[in-house]
């Protein structure tokens, strides 16, 4: 469960990303975040995933208060999440496999079930037997699809993804948000920030919307 | 405890991988590293060589009493006495002036001596102390020196104590150039890892976005620099394995010339252990410096 409560959030020299947010999102709810580039959408993933602190308010998950979480505990929350960037942050000088298989490596997974547990979530995407490329070699929407491995490989109970549908085609647009549905489907929290709200719309997800850091949609909250 | 084991194994693995990366730039590294070690240990080794040395010529001190030309024999005894009673004196042996003469002949000074008009020896005492300290040597010389019938008092093992003085100045000054090299050692392991921290920061913040810990992240740049330091370590011994290989001939010729039998040590096993601990340490510390300032900034 995603909790904000009256957040805000201003950057050093003035500016205000967030203003005074406040929203729920229940456990296995699927949310689509949306707004104008500079409404405040990657401000309020960055605080759930604890880059970012509220300037005021509290942000709560699963009951866990992130604004105060002390830097060492931060690691361990970020573990109970499935990030998906929005530039998806993969690691080109290593193999497909190794970047999947690295949460597994930072919690401390014996090696024989990491593997297979990233050769799951590879097939989950439809990237079986790509284990061993580059992730250079793969187009945009395998690069989104690989990230998108990565960040459910530890079975998150909280999924995030910051516009993995922006800069592709309409056709691996569709078929990333096939991807977020089904792992929803499976009982996953999911918060999507997008410029395109038509692509989730089938699954009647909540919306959440920002204008210039202010909620002006928030469909129950 | 066996995750724990894990982490650090895979760390290791890591480390050497990041080693054998960049084959030249490691070598380089560990070579520098092994010059700037050997120095010192070649410093260290010579000196206690040398000290050894030293201590094999002088033996046990002694000091020499010569009494004045003209001492009667009551003399010779009242100073005999004296020395037997002084509790600073281990042994006194007796030399009279026909006897001294004898050793000179004895000497191969044979012509020297029967070309003498007189015997132009006074008798003497020869006297070594309890102990080693060089203050009782000096106190028991001035002591005697004031006693009646006693002419001239000669510490036989001066030269030895100016040795000693010498060689621990040169001890202290490698000990001087070894924090140097140290000192130096650290700042380079500083700034090889300053400029990994660098060059890895996309695999770091990467890393960090994933859940990794402080110490998941710190603990290959520890292990690179310490098994970079056990490497430089290894090689400082090879070096210092050659020169005395090198040195060992001519110091024997040497030895030789002069009747004597010596060969030269190098590093036993505790030496060079401690060698490769200290070069793993220095790299240890330099990189526990450098992450803990260029790392924590990029952590938080």
């Amino acid at each position: 469960m995603i909790v904000f409560e009256h957040v805000t959030k201003r950057y050093p020299g003035g500016y205000t990303a967030l203003a005074d947010v406040s929203f729920t999102l229940r456990h296995g709810e699927l949310a689509v975040l949306c707004g104008h580039s500079g409404a405040g959408k990657s401000t309020l993933l960055k605080m759930i995933a604890a880059i970012e602190r509220p300037t005021r308010g509290r942000v709560l998950i699963n009951g866990q208060d992130v604004s105060r979480l002390k830097p060492s505990a931060v690691p361990y929350l970020r573990r109970s999440l499935g990030l998906v960037m929005q530039d998806n942050r993969l690691l080109h000088d290593r193999s497909v496999f190794d970047n999947v298989v690295l949460p597994l490596v930072i919690t401390g997974h014996p090696p024989k079930e990491a593997a297979r547990r990233a050769a799951a979530a590879l097939e989950r995407v439809g990237l079986a037997g790509r284990g061993n490329e580059r992730p250079i070699g793969l187009s945009g929407g395998e690069q989104q699809r690989l990230a998108i491995a990565r960040a459910i490989v530890n079975r998150p109970s909280i999924l995030i993804a910051d516009e993995p549908t922006a800069h592709l085609d309409n056709a691996y647009a569709v078929e990333i948000s096939r991807l977020f549905k089904s792992f929803n489907a499976a009982g996953v929290t999911v918060l999507v920030t997008t410029h395109d709200a038509a692509l989730f719309m089938t699954n009647r997800p909540r919306r959440i919307i920002l204008d210039h850091g202010k909620l002006v949609v928030g469909d129950g909250a | 405890m066996s995750h724990w084991l894990y982490l650090h194994m895979r760390a290791m693995g890591q480390a050497l991988q990041r080693l054998a990366a960049q084959p030249l730039g490691s070598m380089l590294s560990v070579l520098v590293i092994g010059i700037a070690l050997a120095l010192p240990a070649c410093g260290y080794l010579l000196l206690d060589n040398i000290a050894r040395l030293a201590h094999g010529v002088s033996g046990a001190p002694e000091i020499s009493i010569f009494l004045a030309m003209d001492a009667k024999q009551a003399v010779i005894d009242e100073v005999m006495e004296r020395l037997r009673d002084d509790e600073v004196v281990k042994t006194v042996r007796f030399v009279s002036r026909d006897n001294a003469l004898q050793e000179l002949e004895r000497s191969g000074l044979d012509d020297v001596v029967r070309a003498l008009p007189e015997n132009p020896l006074p008798d003497a005492f020869v006297v070594t102390v309890k102990g080693d300290d060089p203050a009782l040597f000096g106190e028991l010389s001035a002591r005697v020196k004031r006693w009646r019938g006693v002419e001239h008092v000669q510490l036989d093992s001066e030269w030895v104590d100016r040795l000693h003085a010498l060689l621990e100045l040169a001890k202290t000054a490698v000990l001087a150039l070894a924090c140097l090299l140290a000192f130096a050692l650290v700042v380079i392991t500083f700034n090889t890892i300053r400029l990994q921290i660098l060059t890895q920061r996309h695999e770091i913040e990467v890393s960090r976005l994933l859940g990794a810990t402080d110490p998941f992240i710190r603990r290959p740049f520890y292990w690179f620099a310490c098994l970079q330091g056990v490497l430089g370590g290894v090689a400082a011994l090879v070096a210092v394995w050659i020169v005395i290989g090198v040195l060992q001939s001519p110091t024997e010729t040497l030895a030789a010339a002069y009747g004597a039998i010596f060969t030269l040590r190098g590093p036993n096993g505790m030496e060079a252990l401690a060698l490769v601990g200290f070069a793993a340490f220095l790299g240890w510390l330099g990189s526990a410096l450098s992450v803990r300032r260029h790392l924590t900034e990029r952590l938080r």
